[in-house]
C-alpha cells in the first residue's frame, strides 16, 4: 500500500476459485469472504422472516380484538420474532457477515486466524438456526415465552422451550469462536506496518466486541442450560418451591444478554466509524478517542446488567448502583457521536447511500440512547417498565442503531466484494421511504408507551387505537422501503455496473485490493505505509 | 517456531509442583476440620487459588507467556470476579 | 505476517486460551449460583455438604492432580524425543480419566440409592437450602464430568496424532492445546472439591 496501484476490476477474483464444485465450493470453503458471504445472505435471509413476523404483529394489533390471529399464535410470533432478529440477526449480523468479509483485508492478512474453526462457526450457526426453526413445529409447539425466556413461565410452559434453549446453547458456541477467531487475527495477523493506532475503527469495534463475545457468552451458555436441566430434569436451581430464586435467572440471563446489546451495537459503530471519515473527506476526529470508547463500552458494558430488573423485586441499594453504572456507558457513547459530529465538520460531506444510512444511525442511536436514559434512571424506568416505551427504545437503538449500520456496511463494502454497483438513486429514494416509515413506527410506540401501553399484550383498550393504526400504517411504508432498498442492491451486486476502483475514495487497505478480492486478498504481502484514514498519504486528496 | 517456544520445562520441575499440589490438598482436608467459622471458606478459596495458580503457571506455561497472555487470563478472571461481586449488590441487600 | 510459512504457535496457543476463559466463564455462572445460595443458606449447604463422601471427593483430586502432572511431563517428554514415554504418559491420562469416572459414578449411585437426586420424592423432604445444595452439586459435578470425558477423548486423539507422527518433536502444539485442555478440567475440580465436598463447619 506504499504508493496506490490502480486495482484492477475486471476478472471474478475470489468467486473464480472454488476447491469443490457447486454449492460445496461454499459450505465447505475456508475462505473468510465465502464464510463472510455465507453469513450474508442467511442473515439477511434471517431478517427478512423477522421482518415479515414484525409485520404481522403490527397487523394484529390494528385494532383491540383478535385481528389475524389467536391469542397463542401471537404469543408465538412475538417470540419468533424476537428469537430471530436478535440471534440470527442482530448478534451475528455485522461481526459475523461484515467482520469476515473485510476484518482480514482490511488488517492485511489472507484469512482469519483459524479458517476451519470459521467454517465450523458458521456451520454451528445454520445448525442453531435449524434447531430454531425445527422447534416451532415439534414438540408442544412453538415457544410462547418471549426472547427473554423468563422462569417460572420457561420452566413450566408446554411449548417447545427445550429445543429452543439448546439452539441458543448453540448460536452462542457459534458467536463465542467468531470472537475468538477475530482477536487471535487482530493480535497476530496485522501486515506489516499495520501498527495498532493504524487499526481501521471498524477493526476496533469488532476486536472489542469479540472479547464481549469470548467473556460473556458463555453465561448464556450456561443459563440456557440450567433451564433445560430444570425442564427436562426437575433440577429447580430457579424454583422456589426447591429453594432456588427465579431473579437468579434473571440476573445470569443479563449478565449476558446486555453485553450483547454491545455485541449488537459497537460493530455498527465501527462501520459508522469508518464510514464517516471516507464521505466527510477528513481524517476520523479523535481516532483514539473512538477506540477507547470502543473498549470502555465493551467493558462498561458488562458492568450494568441489573438496570433490566428494576422492577422485578431486587435490592434497593443494586438499583442504585446499577442505574449509576447505566449513566456511565453514556460517555464512551457520547464521545463517539460527537467526535462522528466533529469529523463532519467543515468537512465536504457527499451523501452517497453509505452516508445516509450512517447518518441516520447517529441521529436514531442518539434518539434511542437518551430514551434509555430514561430507561436507566430508576425512578422513571418504574413508569415505564415493560411498556411500549421500552420497545420503541430498542428498536431505535437495535433496528436505527445496528440495523441502519448494516445497511451502511452493505451500501458501502458489499459493491467491493461483488464488483458491481448498485442504484444510488434507488437506494437513496428507499432509504427516505425507510425512513419516513421507521419514525412513524417507532415514534408512535414511544408515545403509546408514554400512555401506559404494555409491551407483549395481545389486546388494549380502545383508547389506544389511534397511534397502534398510526404505528402499523408506519409499519407497511417501512417495509415498502424495505423492499424497494433490497431489490435494488441485489439487483446491483448481480447484474449492475462493473464498480470503479475504490468508488468512494477510501485510503483503508480493502479498497487497495483488486474487486472482486482474489482468494487470499493479497498477490504479495501488504506493507502499511499510512493510517486508514490519511487521505493526503493516500493520495485521494 | 524456535524463539518464543524453545523453554523446555524439566520433569523435576513438574514433580515438585505436583508434589506441592499434594501437600496443598492435604492442608486444606485438614483445616477443613476446625471450625474457623465464616473463615473456613475463605481459607479453602485462598488454598485452592494457590493450586490454581500453580497449575497455571507451572502446568500450563503461563510464565513463560507473554503479557498478552498473562494479562487477558488477568481480564477474563477479573471480569468474572465482578460478576459474582456485582451480584452481590443485589443479593446481600434484598 | 508470518502466518503462511509455518504455523503460528503463540496464536494457536492463545486461541485455545481465548477457548478456556470461556470455559471458565461457563462454569462461572454456576459458581455465581454456588455463591449466592451459599450466602443464603450458609447452615443447610453445611448440613447437606456433610453428606457428601470427603474420601470420593479427595480421591478424585489426586487422581486429577496426577493426571495433570502426567500431560505436562509428557509434553517435555516429546519434545525431548522420549515419543514412548510420551504415549505412556497420555494413555496414564486417560486411564486417570477413567478412575475419576468410575469413582464419580460409585459416589453418585450411593447417593441416589439413598435416594437423593434431582426431582426425588427424599429430596423435596430436605430443606429448601439442602435442595438447592444438591442441585447444583449434581449440575455442576455433571457438567464438570461431561469435560472429563471430552478431555479424555481430546486426549485419545492427540494420542492417535503423535503415534502416527503427526505430532512430534517439532509440530507439538495440538498436544499443548490439548494439555491445556485438560489442566482446565483440573483447575475447575480444584475449586470443586473444597466448595462442595469441604464445607463442614
Amino acid at each position: 500500500m506504499s504508493e496506490m496501484t490502480a486495482p484492477t476490476t475486471s476478472d471474478r477474483g475470489f468467486f473464480g476459485e472454488a476447491k469443490y464444485p457447486g454449492i460445496f465450493g461454499w459450505i465447505f470453503s475456508t475462505d473468510h469472504k465465502r464464510i463472510g458471504l455465507l453469513y450474508f445472505w442467511c442473515i439477511f435471509f434471517f431478517f427478512c422472516v423477522g421482518a415479515f413476523l414484525g409485520l404481522l404483529i403490527r397487523l394484529e394489533l390494528f385494532a383491540p380484538g383478535e385481528t389475524i390471529m389467536g391469542a397463542q399464535t401471537y404469543n408465538a410470533v412475538f417470540t419468533l420474532h424476537g428469537v430471530i432478529m436478535i440471534f440470527l440477526f442482530i448478534i451475528p449480523g455485522i461481526p459475523a457477515a461484515f467482520g469476515n468479509l473485510i476484518l482480514p483485508i482490511q488488517i492485511g492478512a489472507r484469512d482469519v486466524a483459524f479458517p476451519k474453526l470459521n467454517l465450523f462457526s458458521w456451520w454451528l450457526y445454520i445448525t442453531g438456526a435449524i434447531l430454531a426453526v425445527t422447534s416451532l413445529f415439534t414438540g408442544g409447539g412453538p415457544p410462547d415465552t418471549g426472547w427473554t425466556f423468563y422462569v417460572p413461565f420457561s420452566a413450566q410452559t408446554s411449548t417447545n422451550v427445550s429445543l429452543a434453549a439448546i439452539a441458543v446453547f448453540i448460536l452462542g458456541f457459534s458467536s463465542i469462536l467468531t470472537g475468538l477467531n477475530f482477536v487471535t487475527t487482530v493480535h497476530r495477523l496485522r501486515a506489516e506496518g499495520m501498527g495498532w493506532f493504524r487499526l481501521p475503527l471498524f477493526t476496533w469495534a469488532l476486536y472489542s466486541t469479540a472479547w464481549v463475545q469470548i467473556l460473556a457468552t458463555p453465561v448464556i451458555g450456561i443459563t440456557v442450560a440450567l433451564l433445560f436441566a430444570e425442564r427436562v430434569i426437575g433440577t429447580g436451581l430457579f424454583d422456589p418451591t426447591q429453594g432456588g430464586d427465579p431473579i437468579m435467572f434473571q440476573h445470569l440471563f443479563w449478565i449476558y444478554s446486555h453485553p450483547a446489546v454491545y455485541i449488537m451495537v459497537l460493530p455498527g459503530m465501527g462501520v459508522v466509524s469508518d464510514i464517516i471519515p471516507v464521505f466527510s473527506r477528513k481524517p476520523a476526529f479523535g481516532y483514539k478517542a473512538i477506540l477507547i470508547s470502543s473498549l470502555a463500552i465493551a467493558f462498561a458494558g458488562s458492568l450494568v446488567w441489573a438496570h433490566h430488573m428494576f422492577t422485578s423485586g431486587i435490592s434497593d441499594l443494586a438499583v442504585m448502583v446499577f442505574s449509576f453504572l447505566t449513566f456511565i456507558v453514556a460517555i464512551p457513547s457520547a464521545i463517539k457521536v460527537f467526535n462522528w459530529l466533529a469529523t463532519m465538520y467543515q468537512g465536504s460531506i457527499l451523501l452517497d447511500p453509505p452516508m445516509l444510512f450512517a447518518l441516520s444511525f447517529i441521529l436514531l442511536f442518539t434518539i434511542g440512547g437518551l430514551t434509555g436514559l430514561v430507561l436507566g434512571s430508576a425512578a422513571t424506568d418504574v413508569h415505564v417498565h415493560d411498556t411500549y416505551f421500552v420497545v420503541g427504545h430498542f428498536h431505535f437503538v437495535m433496528f436505527g442503531g445496528t440495523g441502519m449500520a448494516f445497511f451502511a456496511a452493505m451500501h458501502y463494502w458489499l459493491p467491493m466484494i461483488y464488483g458491481r454497483m448498485y442504484d444510488k438513486t434507488v437506494a437513496t429514494v428507499a432509504w427516505g421511504v425507510m425512513m419516513i416509515g421507521f419514525l412513524i413506527l417507532y415514534i408512535s410506540m414511544k408515545v403509546v408507551g408514554m400512555q401506559g401501553m404494555p409491551r407483549r399484550y395481545y389486546d388494549y383498550v380502545p383508547e389506544f387505537t389511534g397511534l397502534n393504526q398510526l404505528a402499523t400504517v408506519g409499519s407497511w411504508i417501512l417495509a415498502v422501503g424495505l423492499v424497494l432498498l433490497f431489490a435494488n442492491i441485489i439487483r446491483g451486486l448481480f447484474w449492475g455496473d462493473p464498480l470503479e476502483a475504490n468508488p468512494w475514495g477510501s485510503a483503508s487497505l480493502e479498497w487497495q485490493v483488486s474487486s472482486p478480492p482474489p482468494t487470499e486478498n493479497f498477490d504479495e504481502d501488504p506493507v502499511v505505509t499510512h493510517g486508514p484514514y490519511d487521505f493526503k498519504q493516500a493520495g485521494i486528496l | 517456531m524456535t524463539e518464543e517456544h524453545s523453554h523446555i520445562v524439566p520433569y523435576k520441575t513438574f514433580l515438585i509442583i505436583w508434589f506441592a499440589l499434594l501437600i496443598l490438598t492435604g492442608i486444606t482436608i485438614a483445616v477443613a476440620q476446625y471450625n474457623l467459622g465464616a473463615l473456613n471458606i475463605w481459607v479453602a478459596l485462598g488454598i485452592a487459588t494457590l493450586k490454581a495458580g500453580l497449575v497455571v503457571s507451572v502446568f500450563m506455561h503461563m510464565q513463560y507467556e507473554s503479557y498478552l497472555f498473562k494479562l487477558s487470563l488477568l481480564s477474563a478472571l477479573a471480569i468474572l470476579a465482578i460478576f459474582i461481586g456485582f451480584t452481590f449488590f443485589d443479593v446481600l441487600y434484598r | 505476517m508470518s502466518g503462511h510459512v509455518h504455523k503460528d504457535y503463540t496464536g494457536a496457543k492463545f486461541g485455545m486460551w481465548l477457548f478456556l476463559f470461556t470455559e471458565i466463564l461457563l462454569f462461572g455462572g454456576l459458581f455465581i449460583l454456588y455463591s449466592v445460595y451459599l450466602s443464603r443458606y450458609p447452615q443447610e449447604f453445611i448440613s447437606a455438604g456433610k453428606e457428601l463422601n470427603v474420601w470420593f471427593g479427595g480421591g478424585n483430586t489426586l487422581v486429577l492432580l496426577t493426571s495433570s502432572l502426567f500431560v505436562a511431563v509428557s509434553i517435555t517428554a516429546l519434545r525431548r524425543g522420549a515419543k514412548r514415554l510420551c504415549l505412556g504418559l497420555l494413555g496414564g491420562t486417560i486411564v486417570c480419566a477413567v478412575i475419576f469416572m468410575v469413582n464419580k459414578y460409585f459416589e453418585w449411585s450411593a447417593k441416589i440409592d439413598h435416594g437423593i437426586y434431582p426431582g426425588s420424592a427424599h429430596l423435596k423432604e430436605m430443606l429448601p437450602g439442602e435442595m438447592v445444595f444438591f442441585n447444583i452439586y449434581y449440575l455442576t459435578t455433571g457438567l464438570h464430568g461431561i469435560h472429563v470425558v471430552i478431555g479424555a477423548l481430546i486426549l485419545a486423539w492427540t494420542m492417535a496424532l503423535v503415534k502416527s507422527d503427526k505430532v512430534n518433536a517439532n509440530d507439538w502444539v495440538i498436544l499443548e492445546n490439548a494439555g491445556l485442555y485438560w489442566h482446565l478440567v483440573d483447575l475447575i475440580w480444584i475449586f470443586i472439591f473444597p466448595l462442595y465436598y469441604l464445607i463442614l463447619h
